[in-house]
C-alpha cells in the first residue's frame, strides 16, 4: 500500500514536471544553502582546529611591549633575555613547557644550493611547546644548549630545497658565516593560518643563535605550553606576576610586555564563524518555509484538480486514512525530491568554495541525514492540510466535479 | 411471497437538500425492499431522486430521515469509514460517466478496489485479467481509457465494479452515452452478471429498450415510488 503511494507520488510528479521542478526551488535552495554554509563551516573551522594544533596547544605567548595582535611589538620596551625565559620555567607550575626564541630571515647554503628561510635560536622545550615531532634525528641536547654548539634541525622545506632526497642528517648547513651540523629534521606541518610555510626553518640551540649569528642575547618572545586548558588563565597571571618582578615594575603601573593566550584568539575567530554560520541559517530557514507554503500550494492544486479521482477512490472504498496517506506521501515524497537537489547542490557548491577558500571539505553524513529528514519533515507538515482536505472530500460532490 | 432478510430495505427514506424556501426534497418518503438476485431499473423523469436514492443505497449519501438496512444491517448510523468499509466489501458502481482514471491503464483502473483491500499484487492481476476478460475485454488490459470507445470504457467501469465479487451492483444510467448497439451488448452482460453470478442489480437508465431487460421496473416521480411492477417469483 505505501509502496504503491511512493509510485503513484512519482507519476504525478512526473505529469507535472516542470511545475513540480519550480515549486521545490525554494526547498532545494533552503536545503543547498544549509548544506553549503554547514559544509564551508566546518570546513573552515576544521582549518582554524588544525591552526591551533599548529600554532601549539594551550599556548601562552610573550612578547615585549604593549603590541597589538602581530610580529614586531614595541621597540622601545626592554627585550627579553634567556634568564627571563628560565625564571618563568622556575616559577610556574602546570606547564609543559617555556620556549624562548628569537629569529631572523638568513640564507642557509648546502654546497651550490641556499635557500632564504627564517632561523630561530630557542631551547628543546621550543619543540614540545609549537607540537613539532622529529621525522628523523634528535633535538639539542642540554649540553649542546649551554655550549653553544653549532647543530642545528630542521624543517622539511628546507630539507628537500637544499638536500633533495639524501639525509641530511650529519650534513653541515652553512649560515651566514658559520656552519652547522643537521642533527634532526622536522616532520612537516604545512601552511600556517596566515600562509607562510611552516616548513622553511631552521633552529639553532638560543646561544648558538645569539653568539652566531645575532651578536646580542635579545629573546623576542617566550612560548609556554600550558597542560591543562582550564589553566591557562591562571598561568596567564602568575607569568605576569614573575615577569613583573623581575622586571620592577611598580605595582599601579603598566605591564610594559603582554601574555597573549592563543586558545582565546582562535576560540574568536571559531565565534565569528558561529555567527556568520547562524545568521545564513536564518536565510536558509525562511527559504524552507517558502519551499513549504510552495508544497502545500502544488499540493492544493492538486488536490482541487483531481478531485474527481479522489470521489472515485472514495466511492470504491478508499478509507479517508488511506488518501490522506496517499497525498502526504505525494507531498513527502516532492519535498524529498527538492532535498535531495538541494543537498547535491549544497554539496557542490561546498566543494567549489572549499577549492577556491582553500579549505578543506568535509560533508558531514549527519547533516546530511538531518537536511534529508527536515525535508520530509517539510512534507508532512505543509502536506497534511492539502492532503487532509482531499480525504474529507464529499465522494458524491467529488464524482459531480468535472 | 415474504423475505425475511431483503438485501436493501428502504422504509420512509427522504433525503431534503437546502432549507428554509430553497428547501428541496429530492426523496419524499420512500419505501422500498430490494432481494438478494434481482435485476431492478430504476426510471423516472429527469430530477425525480433516482440519483439521489442510487447514492443512498449506495452508501455514499445518507438519508435525512428514515431507516436504511443493507443485509438487516441499521446503515444510518454507521461512520464515513465504515460506510466505506461497506462499499469496498459489498457494492460495485457504474458510473454514467464512466469515472474511469485517466492516464491509468484499464488492468489498474479494475486493479484500484482491490488495491484498498490490500490484496497482493499477483493476485490483483490475476482477478483483474479475470474481470476484464468476463466483460469482453482481454487485450485490452494495458490501453488507457482515452484509447478505449466509450462501450469499452463502460466495459472497463463494469469490470472494476464486479471485481470485488459484490453482492450489489449499482449502476446509474450505464448507457447512458452509448448507441443502441452497445447499449444491447452491455445489457446482456449484465444479464449474464445477474443470472450467473448471481450478482444482484439495480439499475437506473430512461430508455424503456433497456428496463426491458430488467425483472422488475420501478418508476420514480418527484422523489416518490409511484410505480413498481414488482414481478413475484413463484
Ligand atoms: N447536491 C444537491 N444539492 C441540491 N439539490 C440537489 C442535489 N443533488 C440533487 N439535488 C436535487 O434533488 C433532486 C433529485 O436529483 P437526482 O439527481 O436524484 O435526480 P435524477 O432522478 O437522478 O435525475 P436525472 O435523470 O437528471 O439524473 C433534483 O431536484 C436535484 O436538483
Ligand atoms: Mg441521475
Amino acid at each position: 500500500m505505501l509502496w504503491e503511494a511512493i509510485k503513484l507520488a512519482a507519476m504525478s510528479i512526473r505529469r507535472n514536471a516542470l511545475r513540480s521542478v519550480l515549486t521545490l526551488l525554494g526547498i532545494v535552495i533552503g536545503v543547498g544553502a544549509v548544506i553549503a554554509m554547514v559544509t564551508i563551516g566546518s570546513g573552515a573551522s576544521q582549518q582554524v582546529q588544525e591552526n591551533l594544533a599548529k600554532l601549539g596547544s594551550n599556548m601562552l605567548i610573550v612578547r615585549p611591549g604593549q603590541s597589538t595582535f602581530g610580529p614586531g611589538g614595541n621597540n622601545d620596551s626592554r627585550a627579553f633575555d634567556e634568564r627571563d625565559s628560565t625564571a618563568l620555567k622556575a616559577n610556574l607550575s602546570g606547564v609543559r613547557g617555556v620556549a624562548p626564541s628569537s629569529q631572523r630571515n638568513a640564507k642557509v647554503v648546502f654546497g651550490a644550493l641556499n635557500y632564504d628561510t627564517t632561523v630561530t635560536g630557542t631551547t628543546a622545550d621550543y619543540f614540545i611547546v609549537q607540537d613539532w615531532t622529529l621525522k628523523e634525528g634528535r633535538v639539542f641536547s642540554e649540553g649542546e644548549e649551554r655550549s653553544g654548539t653549532t647543530v642545528c634541525v630542521i624543517g622539511s622545506t628546507i630539507a628537500t630545497e637544499l638536500f633533495g632526497k639524501a639525509d641530511p642528517l650529519g650534513e653541515r648547513l652553512r649560515i651566514g658565516n658559520f656552519a652547522c651540523e643537521v642533527i634532526g629534521l622536522l616532520e612537516s606541518k604545512g601552511q600556517s593560518a596566515f600562509g607562510t610555510d611552516q616548513d622553511s626553518i631552521v633552529l639553532l640551540p638560543l646561544r648558538t643563535y645569539h653568539r652566531r649569528l645575532a651578536g646580542n642575547t635579545r629573546v623576542s618572545s617566550i612560548n609556554i605550553s600550558v597542560m591543562e586548558a582550564a589553566d591557562i588563565p591562571r598561568v596567564q597571571r602568575d607569568a605576569e606576576d614573575v615577569l613583573r618582578e623581575r622586571r620592577r615594575i611598580a605595582p599601579g603601573e603598566e605591564d610594559n610586555f603582554t601574555v597573549r593566550d592563543m586558545t582565546q584568539i582562535a576560540n574568536t575567530m571559531a565565534a565569528t564563524t558561529t555567527i556568520l554560520t547562524g545568521l545564513l541559517g536564518a536565510v536558509a530557514a525562511v527559504s524552507l518555509l517558502v519551499g513549504g507554503i510552495g508544497i502545500m500550494n502544488i499540493m492544493l492544486v492538486s488536490v482541487t484538480e483531481r478531485t474527481r479521482e479522489i470521489g472515485i477512490r472514495l466511492a470504491i472504498g478508499a478509507l479517508e486514512r488511506q488518501v490522506l496517506t496517499q497525498f502526504l506521501v505525494e507531498s513527502i515524497v516532492l519535498a524529498l525530491f527538492g532535498g535531495i537537489i538541494g543537498i547535491v547542490t549544497g554539496l557542490g557548491l561546498a566543494a567549489i568554495a572549499a577549492l577556491f577558500m582553500d579549505i578543506p571539505f568535509s560533508a558531514d553524513p549527519q547533516v546530511i541525514a538531518l537536511a534529508f529528514i527536515v525535508s520530509a519533515v517539510i512534507g508532512v507538515i505543509f502536506g497534511y492540510f492539502p492532503a487532509r482536505r482531499a480525504a474529507r472530500l464529499d465522494p458524491i460532490e467529488a464524482l459531480r466535479r468535472e | 411471497m415474504s423475505e425475511p432478510t431483503a438485501l436493501v430495505e428502504l422504509k420512509g427514506i427522504e433525503r431534503h437538500y437546502g432549507e428554509g424556501g430553497g428547501l428541496v426534497r429530492a426523496l419524499a418518503g420512500v419505501d422500498l425492499a430490494i432481494n438478494r438476485g434481482e435485476f431492478i431499473a430504476i426510471m423516472g423523469p429527469s430530477g425525480s431522486g433516482k440519483s439521489t436514492v442510487m447514492n443512498i443505497i449506495g452508501c455514499l449519501d445518507r438519508p435525512s430521515s428514515g431507516s436504511f438496512r443493507f443485509a438487516g444491517v441499521d446503515v444510518t448510523p454507521l461512520s464515513r469509514d465504515q460506510r466505506a468499509l461497506l462499499r469496498r466489501n459489498y457494492l460495485g458502481f457504474v458510473f454514467q460517466g464512466f469515472n474511469l482514471l485517466n492516464r491509468t491503464t484499464a488492468i489498474e483502473n479494475v486493479e484500484l478496489p482491490l488495491i484498498y483491500r490490500g490484496m497482493p499484487k499477483r493476485e490483483r492481476q490475476e482477478k483483474a485479467v479475470r474481470a476484464l476478460h468476463l466483460v469482453g475485454l482481454s487485450g485490452r488490459e494495458h490501453h488507457t481509457p482515452g484509447e478505449l470507445s466509450g462501450g469499452q470504457q463502460q466495459r472497463v467501469a463494469i469490470a472494476r465494479a464486479i471485481v470485488t465479487d459484490p453482492l450489489l451492483l449499482l449502476a446509474d444510467e450505464p448507457t447512458g452515452n452509448l448507441d443502441t448497439a452497445r447499449s444491447h451488448e452491455i445489457m446482456e452482460l449484465l444479464i449474464e452478471l445477474n443470472v450467473e453470478r448471481g450478482i444482484t442489480i439495480v439499475m437506473v437508465t430512461h430508455e424503456p429498450d433497456m428496463a426491458a431487460y430488467a425483472h422488475r421496473s420501478i418508476r420514480f416521480v418527484d422523489g416518490l415510488i409511484a410505480a413498481d411492477d414488482a414481478r413475484k417469483a413463484a
